[in-house]
């Protein structure tokens, strides 16, 4: 018997599913399952998070309903993987979170909006927040460049913070030493497997989503969205290190190296979200834990609105509307910044900290270690 | 869905390794076809739903396979494994078409893997299917529908007219979208064998069949099989032969698959329902002796027996789907299995009693063996002794029967005078006796499938432009 009723479940399709063993060229979760004869709890949140959704194993048992051994393993690990979330968040108070995160997100975006608004706006008179700004440092007419980078370095840092503190949670959960020196092969393997969403194509024919044809839709999307980020933040990463090693203020032209990075990041985080939602709508039911519906789309719709607002802010920087368009921008990023570790985002962080543990067994196997 | 109105060139009954190999190669020969799947979608596929590898001949290690398996060796093995009983022209002819097999049936969108966990000792014979034997169907199903090949599910034929060997066409139960007699060219029968047909297995086994499990679904029920031989097709193969494997008693009457098996026999002893010895445990290595252990049960009262085990070897075989029954004791663990305990516990002690001494290893045939003891444990005996003990109930499994269709070379049907069937094709378990008389070896169930089924399918379109 486990802590709750859905590691119960795991539980009992974990014991199926290693008396079979067809699934074990499908992805990770198999091989993993089969170094083991009995599941902790950690072990199965372990499992659920190095799932990456993809359905083949779903599609492929011959078990899967409407037979009678009822094993939907997509679905029950989607579900554990969520309750492990909100199991691991940091600080605890928060857990809740993870319940009614499309609630709880849309509801942080709007005050953190709100008060970007009405900050510029009580802090600045008409002609300032409603004014033509142009040339270097024209952002920081409405917001001071220390304060911006005070107020985002801290949400930033906070957001690290409680994000280790959870991966320290999993961790220790998952029977791992705390005080590990650094598996260097593992990381590496970890970030290749991440990089390339190794796990994501159905044992090589993409995953299943609306129906029992696979597809590598959701694969192109997430490569999308996934990179289109890194990029934005490599363009915010660029930004900083120009104004404090060189002096040079945003807003920069069209050519400089934040703006193309940004640019391109912005597009993939437009089209990749799109997709991804598509996506998630033509899911079929059977796969989903429709319970963190919310939570899937909140974050979703939160990288869109992050890519939507800052694209619309460099088209239009040099009209009226630059002004509330930062502030719409800044509010946005803000609390996708201070929810990171309350949604969907950690997603991420613990599967790739799943596929670093996946990656020290392997080797640990390899190389005839005891488990 | 097209016309069914309309005349078809080439008809395939059943849905699952050899009906989809055939619907593929016919309409790749440029064949309309249309098959009838007589079971729902989910459970389409019959017993392909729960295979996992294919025995093919290769004269090289592949990405998948560990070494060369020749053509000679694979008869060598078959005419072992037969006894002889087999049709030396058609099993060298499945032979050498095996070798191709490796390669068409990839280019029908089925993904190879090495072998499983576990199997190592078919890592050079047998290939696996990546995701296992439903992946494997939804991979055809998948190419068959983009090829155009029409398929109805639920679709179940009721009976077949043919006149003089010729097939003319097939009647529904249900009709679908408003066609009842569906007409065609040419047959291909690949419905399968008639093991969950709880009735007919009686003709042969009386009332012990009742206490059969059925591994695969409830829909093989050997229909077509019946239909055919009743209308003049030869028969092949011993009727009362069945693949029959010991699976756990806790099983569900049809469909438990794969895993409701046990490999744990060879590291304890079995014993019937008055607590008695009944064969050989260590006999030979457990992938040559798990198919006989099904119709040893079989012919135990009750159709029940136990393997009783101790803590010592729990972890040496793969884990279970339902865990074993344990006892502090053996008097405690005889109440649970509801066995006299005196009889079980004058049992255990006889053999632990007998076991001599001698040096365990699971993948030989070690010198761990009985003396004085009727039945002996000639191989891995070893004493019963470390509490707590453990027990799986098993029950015989029905995995496919052997009854079949005879055809030749083409994958023809033969009729009772000899003479080829005019436009009749049969192809995987329904004709499997012609090459299996008796025995099994693993994998040789979809090898007989592929071949046969591509063969009857090219077949049945030449059959059908003529």
């Amino acid at each position: 018997m486990h802590g709750t009723r859905i590691l119960d479940e795991a539980d009992r399709l974990m014991t199926v599913c290693n008396s079979c063993r067809y699934c074990e060229g499908l992805c990770a979760v198999f091989p993993a399952m089969e170094m083991r004869r009995a599941f902790s709890d950690g072990d199965l949140n372990y499992l659920a998070n190095l799932c990456h959704a993809c359905g083949a194993c779903y599609t492929d048992c011959q078990f899967s309903p409407p037979h009678e051994f009822d094993v939907n393993v997509p679905k029950t690990l989607a579900v554990a993987r969520a309750e492990s979330w909100a199991a691991y968040v940091w600080p605890r108070a928060f857990a809740g979170a993870f319940a009614r995160n499309g609630l709880v997100i849309s509801l942080v975006a709007a005050l953190s909006v709100a008060a970007f608004i009405f900050g510029f706006a009580a802090l600045h008179d008409r002609q300032i927040l409603f004014g033509v700004h142009t040339g270097p440092g024209a952002f920081y007419k409405l917001m001071p460049h220390n304060a911006m980078a005070a107020l985002f370095g801290a949400a930033f840092l906070y957001a690290i913070v409680a994000l280790v503190m959870g991966v320290r949670a999993f961790w220790r959960d998952i029977g791992e030493p705390v005080g590990m020196k650094t598996d260097a092969a593992a990381l590496f393997q970890a970030i290749r497997d991440a990089g390339e969403l190794r796990y994501l194509d159905g044992g090589g024919v993409g995953c299943f989503n609306e129906d029992d044809r696979p597809t590598d839709r959701r694969r192109l999307y997430h490569h999308l969205t996934f990179y289109g980020f890194a990029l934005c933040f490599a363009s915010t990463s660029v930004a900083t290190l120009y104004h404090y090693l060189f002096a040079r203020e945003a807003p920069y032209p069209w050519w400089d190296l934040p703006i193309v990075l940004g640019t391109l990041g912005g597009i993939g985080l437009l089209i990749g979200p799109i997709g991804l939602l598509t996506e998630r709508w033509k899911r079929d039911s059977v796969l989903v834990d429709e319970a963190h519906y919310g939570m899937d789309v909140a974050f979703i719709v939160m990288l869109f609105m992050t890519s939507l607002t800052g694209m619309a802010l460099l088209i239009l920087r040099e009209t009226a509307a630059m002004g509330p368009l930062l502030a719409l921008h800044l509010g946005v990023v803000f609390s996708l910044f201070v929810t990171m570790p309350y949604g969907k985002f950690v997603h991420g962080i613990y599967r790739f900290t799943a596929l670093v543990r996946y990656a020290r067994e392997r080797n640990a196997m390899a190389q005839g270690a005891p488990e | 869905m097209a016309d069914l109105n309309r005349k078809f060139d080439v008809l395939v009954i059943g849905g699952g390794n050899a009906a989809l190999c055939a619907a593929i190669s016919a309409r790749r020969a440029g064949a309309s076809v249309l098959v009838l799947e007589g079971a729902p979608k989910f459970y389409r596929g019959g017993n392909t739903r729960h295979t996992r590898n294919m025995r093919c001949a290769h004269d090289a290690a592949t990405e998948i396979l560990t070494g060369p398996y020749t053509e000679e060796e694979f008869w060598d093995d078959l005419l072992r494994l037969t006894g002889g009983q087999t049709d030396e022209e058609l099993a060298k002819f499945m032979i050498r078409e095996s070798k191709d097999i490796l390669n068409w049936i990839v280019e029908q969108g089925v993904r190879w893997q090495p072998s499983l966990g576990g199997t190592l000792s078919l890592g050079r014979t047998n290939s696996f299917f990546l995701g296992g034997g439903r992946a494997m169907l939804n991979a055809l199903y998948l190419t068959a529908e983009k090829l155009g090949v029409e398929i109805a599910y639920d679709a179940e034929v009721i009976d077949l007219e043919i006149q003089d060997g010729m097939f003319l066409a097939a009647q529904l139960k249900q009709p679908i979208d408003g066609a009842s007699k569906i007409r065609a060219s040419a047959l291909v029968a690949a419905a399968g064998g008639f093991e969950a047909n709880i009735e007919w297995l009686k003709e042969y086994w009386g009332e012990a069949a009742d206490n059969f499990l059925i591994r695969g679904t409830p829909y093989n029920r050997g229909s077509i099989l019946k239909m055919l031989l009743d209308k003049g097709v030869q028969d092949i193969g011993d009727p009362t032969q069945c693949h029959a494997v010991a699976i756990d008693a806790r099983a569900p009457k049809f469909d438990g698959g794969i895993i409701t098996r046990h490999d744990s026999v060879i590291f304890g002893i079995v014993v019937n329902k008055h607590a008695q010895r009944f064969y050989d445990e260590g006999e030979d290595i457990w992938p040559k002796r798990y198919a006989i252990w099904g119709r040893l049960v079989a012919a135990q009262p009750d159709q029940i027996a136990y393997i009783i085990f101790d803590s010592t070897v729990v972890t040496s075989f793969m884990p279970t789907l339902f865990p074993p029954i344990a006892g502090a004791s053996i008097a405690e663990l005889a109440g649970k299995l509801e066995l006299d305990p005196a009889a079980l516990e004058k049992t255990i002690t006889e053999f632990n009693a007998a076991v001599q001494p001698g040096t365990f290893d699971h993948t030989i045939l070690d010198d761990c063996r009985t003396a004085g003891i009727t039945p002996p444990k000639t191989h891995w005996a070893r004493r019963i002794e470390t509490a707590p003990y453990l027990a799986y109930p098993v029950r015989p499994g029905i995995t496919f029967t052997y009854l079949g269709t005879r055809v030749n070379r083409q994958s023809r049907m033969v009729m009772k005078d000899g003479k080829p069937s005019v436009n009749m094709f049969a192809a995987g378990e329904i004709m499997a006796g012609n090459v299996l008389g008796k025995g099994y070896a693993a994998g040789i169930g979809m090898t007989i499938g592929s071949v046969f089924g591509r063969v009857a399918g090219r077949e049945a379109a030449k059959n059908a432009r003529n």
